[in-house]
């Protein structure tokens, strides 16, 4: 802890200035928001992208959209809002505002390379825009880029596109590298007196784990996304066979397009998992406060966040089930998928049974807590059936699979994120979120992406292949399946536009919301303890709190107050130590 | 109780949904009936999973929700519940993955008694070649692709000289015979996608990827690309033909073979080269010649049309025209499509055989001066 006593006594990097305080920050909390902001503004172009996808599947034509941008808008939806909004927005949004408040830190250990981390963000951010204007749009590889198709011809942005792409992913690392750094860092070495690992929230556990995930995943993008960017540029043939395209023969020979499908799950799974990770920590924590009731068996959702976090690197091919690869990894891969569901659904129990013998306030942020549970739990099951390879043999490239990773990748972790804006955003500014907007937008989104994805389903079943622009003359598909087409689009653009409750609820209450109380929601944890709402540089006022128990201490028996905060003393409410040990 | 309503509501309307839905798999038309009772024993286990955890959380909303007086149970872990909950989930998890590998393990080991053919794919198009009465396939490479010599085998590869080449998007295979289907690529990832069997597999370039499986339904089936190829891929389409022993080895005996091919005539008239050029070079993907609307312009009529271009201007389709469309296809759009189409390097010959082509499509008296029907109003096939 000697870090943290140095903390002690000097805050330090105090900002002087209107620009080191709100444009070169290094206040995590600063630094927390400009990530977010940033994210959600790059989420709001996707979301656009996906409401012209949905208006040429439903209304083919309409809108005149040809194939080329459709396979654009396709690829920079998915790249968008699985590594620019998702990831963003839980390791450098949360991640950063979370991690100091709640271990009791006064900031990130490296604070200046903090601020590095989001500037090289943006920058990456905005290679990935500029793509929209270079000659031939942005790449329509789809979000995978499988090369040879990614940087041959008869891919749109196979000009400039994909190199953008490609540039834009290797600055995201190294943003996404040093933010990581951090939280890890921490994490480790600057929690406050008393708090013990086996005292976090999950929160931090949440995102503790994902952050490692990416620094061990992240470097195998990486290194594909440069040999790509030499294969494409200076005519390397890491992942080029010798190969025709559109009759002519190309120059490269001997690559291999199965390894950088290897290579790119090898990234790729363990990346549900960094977005996924953090959801189920902050979920827990959600429920837990907002169920006035302990996370039920903390200690084993440390354990399973761990297990899954392991296990998410062993599991990456039952993505390639009908690549091509060998097809004796099947086994392998769809035993160790299979597996994986055992420490997940016990999470899911875990947040039901915290529930059970709860005192359940259905608050905005419960409300999306629970849309979370039921829209995880189907993502989850559908993973099984993809997951154990002979199911996937039909189901895979088909709708089922868009339907299944966008409840449980998509759908899932964003209602995890309005939860925990509506739950942290009183911390943040200091004033109350609307809830009667609250409510309308949780029931339009959570009801909304159900009748989406839901039915969605049984067009993958059906056999309807994904990424098609046109299923035009296609006779195995009934009239049926067009129709339900159309009803998804309706509801999606519907769900799309009421977006705007949300952005709107987020600004007219900075000036108009409710003043918030230190502590609205009467949480054990940490972060609700600052002296000051929102916390001032530096968090903690003169001294850096003492912690004496876990982050759970709800309704204990004996206690008037129905929860007991992590820096109350045990003698100073006359109860016994909590199970987890009080040894401080 | 709203909320927790909504919710058995939505569970409820689920379980609804799933029974009476009209989107049912297709007709099974092969031997992998057993993918398709994983499929049900998957649905059962997860349908009993999902609507226990949701009754019990409806349960819960409704019994644990706040009301005055209303305490939690202080409660920090229950080790004992934990244990029996991951027994119980392990063992659904088991009964869905034991037979699910089984059924894997079948589908890669393939039957003493399969027949070999291969399946080969480019941007955007099928083609198909069986091997002859030796019964094996000749060696292939890119580095052997030519005008002549399309599918690239080794012509030094006396195994390939009788290979049946089937330069076409319609694959004939016969009822009940089991099939690996060798799948190669010669530009890019594709996918081998037939619903009806079920089976399905990436084409990858650089090697040679199968799958097998047994069609044991006649009829006629869509082929399609299930892995993302380009602009084109949606367009990528083909069929399967099952049909009895005899008619197989009646329109095996219509296909020509390898050596017939290489030697043969090399001054086929300028309009069958062009042809044969266009269905090589993939134009056909994007350009229909039956008048069927597609990416591209169809060729059905075309010479000799006038056509307004994206600016607003006419202009009469002819030789020039078509020249510079091929080589040059940014230069003028026609309106209604989009900029899509890559430069293609033909030579001066070759430009003139297409244009003869395209010529020859053009309708005289409302048809077609050389009709090119759609497969499915071709002769008869036997059903």
């Amino acid at each position: 802890m000697s870090y943290a006593e140095d903390a002690e006594r000097q805050a330090g990097h105090e900002p002087k200035s209107f620009w080191t305080k709100y444009v070169w920050s290094q206040d995590h909390k600063v630094i927390a928001i400009q990530y977010s902001l940033t994210a959600i503004f790059v989420g709001l172009i996707a979301l656009i992208l996906s409401g012209l996808m949905r208006m040429q599947l439903g209304f083919p034509g309409v809108l005149g959209i040809d194939p080329q941008e459709y396979y654009q808008y396709m690829t920079m939806h998915g790249m968008i809002m699985v590594i620019y909004l998702l990831t963003a927005l839980f390791l450098g949004g949360f991640g950063n505002y979370l991690i100091p408040l709640m271990v009791g830190a006064r900031d990130m250990v490296f604070p200046f390379v903090n601020m590095l981390s989001y500037w090289v963000y943006l920058l990456s951010v905005l290679i990935l825009v500029a793509s929209f204007f270079v000659p031939g749009g942005p790449t329509g590889a789809g979000w995978t880029l499988y090369p040879p198709q990614a940087i041959s011809q008869g891919t749109p942005g196979t000009e400039w596109g994909i190199i953008l792409m490609l540039v834009s992913l290797v600055v995201f690392i190294v943003a996404a590298t040093m933010g990581g750094l951090n939280y890890v860092t921490t994490v480790l070495q600057a929690r406050t007196h008393g708090m013990t690992l086996m005292r976090m929230p999950l929160s931090v556990w949440g995102i503790f784990v994902a952050t490692i995930l990416a620094l061990l995943a992240f470097p195998a993008l990486f290194v594909s996304g440069v040999m790509m960017l030499f294969d494409k540029t200076i005519g390397t043939s890491f992942f080029m066979p010798e190969m025709m395209s559109l009759g002519v023969q190309q120059s490269h020979s001997g690559g291999s397009p199965i390894l950088f499908q290897h290579l790119f799950w090898f990234f790729g799974h363990p990346e549900v998992y960094i977005v996924a990770l953090p959801a189920f920590g902050i979920v827990s924590d959600i429920i837990s406060v907002h169920a006035r009731r302990n996370i039920f068996g903390y200690k084993m959702m440390v354990w399973a966040i761990v297990a899954i976090g392991g296990l998410s690197f062993v599991v990456w091919a039952h993505h390639m089930f009908v690549s091509g690869m060998n097809p004796y990894f099947g086994f392998f891969f769809a035993t160790t998928t299979l597996i994986i569901a055992v420490p997940t659904a016990l999470k899911v129990y875990n947040w039901t049974l915290t529930l059970w013998h709860g005192d359940i306030h259905f608050t905005v942020p419960m409300l999306f807590a629970l849309g979370f549970i039921l829209t995880f739990l189907v993502g989850g099951l559908t993973g099984l059936f993809l997951g154990n390879v002979i199911v996937d043999i039909p189901l895979s490239d088909t709708y089922f699979v868009v339907a299944h990773f966008h409840m449980v990748m998509g759908v899932a972790p964003i209602l995890v994120i309005f939860g925990a804006i509506y739950h942290w955003y009183p911390k943040i500014t200091g004033r109350m979120l609307n809830d009667r907007i609250g409510k309308l937008h949780f029931w339009i989104t959570f009801l909304g992406t159900y009748l989406i994805y839901f039915p969605m389903h049984y067009l993958g079943i059906q056999g309807i292949p994904r990424r098609y622009f046109s299923f035009e003359g296609l006779e195995f598909i009934p009239q049926s399946a067009y129709t339900l087409n159309q009803f998804i689009t309706v509801v999606a653009l519907f769900v799309g536009v009421s977006q705007v409750l949300f952005i709107y609820n987020l600004f007219r209450s900075l000036k108009k919301g409710l003043p918030a109380t230190n502590n609205p929601w009467k949480a054990a944890s940490l972060e609700w303890q600052t002296p000051d709402t929102p916390p001032q540089h530096g968090n903690w006022g003169p001294m850096l709190p003492v912690v004496y128990r876990w982050a759970y201490d709800y309704s204990v028996p004996g206690v008037v107050e129905d929860f007991i905060t992590q820096t109350t003393a045990s003698d100073s409410v006359g109860i016994k130590p909590n199970i987890l040990g009080d040894q401080s | 109780m709203v909320v927790a309503m909504i919710i058995a509501m939505l569970v409820i309307t689920s379980l609804i949904f799933h029974f009476l839905n009209p989107w049912e798999p297709t007709t099974l038309a092969s031997n992998w009936g057993s993918i398709d009772t994983t499929l049900t024993i998957t649905f059962l286990v997860c349908g009993i999973f999902f609507v226990a955890v949701m009754a019990f959380l409806v349960y819960c909303l409704v019994r644990y929700r706040h009301r005055e007086g209303q305490t939690a149970h202080y409660q920090p872990e229950n080790k004992k519940l934990e244990g029996w909950l991951i027994a119980i989930t392990s063992i659904g998890i088991c009964a869905m993955l034991a037979p699910g590998l089984i059924v894997y393990g079948q589908f890669v080991t393939p039957p003493a008694n399969v027949m070999k053919i291969e399946v080969v794919g480019q941007q955007w198009m099928w083609m198909f070649r069986l091997p002859g009465k030796d019964g094996l396939l000749g060696k292939t490479s890119v580095n052997y692709i030519n005008q002549k010599n399309p599918f690239g085998i080794n012509p030094n590869d006396p195994n390939g000289q009788d290979d049946l080449l089937i330069d076409s998007n319609e694959l004939y295979l016969p009822l009940d015979q089991p099939t690996t289907f060798l799948l190669r690529s010669i530009d890019v990832l594709h996918n081998f996608y037939v619903p009806q069997l079920r089976a399905k597999m990436d084409l990858v370039p650089g090697i040679v990827s199968s799958f097998w499986a047994t069609p044991t339904l006649k009829g006629r089936y869509e082929i399609l690309c299930a892995e993302l190829c380009g602009v084109g891929h949606y367009n990528m389409r083909g069929h399967l033909v099952v049909v009895s022993r005899d008619d197989f080895q009646a329109w095996l005996s219509e296909q020509s073979t390898f050596a017939t091919k290489l030697t043969g005539d090399t001054s086929d008239g300028l309009v069958d080269q062009g042809r044969q050029l266009t269905q090589n070079r993939g134009c056909k993907a994007c350009h229909s010649v039956d008048g069927s609307q597609s990416l591209g312009p169809g060729w059905k009529g075309l010479y000799g049309k006038t056509e307004v271009l994206s600016d607003g201007s006419n202009i009469k389709v002819n030789d020039a025209y078509l020249k510079e469309s091929i080589i040059n296809p940014s230069a003028k759009i026609v309106r209604g499509y989009p900029e899509v189409m890559v430069a293609y390097d033909f030579s001066d010959e070759q430009i003139s055989a297409i244009t003869a082509y395209i010529q020859s499509l053009r309708i005289e008296n409302g048809t077609a001066q050389q009709s090119e029907l759609p497969l499915n109003n071709g002769s008869s096939p036997p059903r």
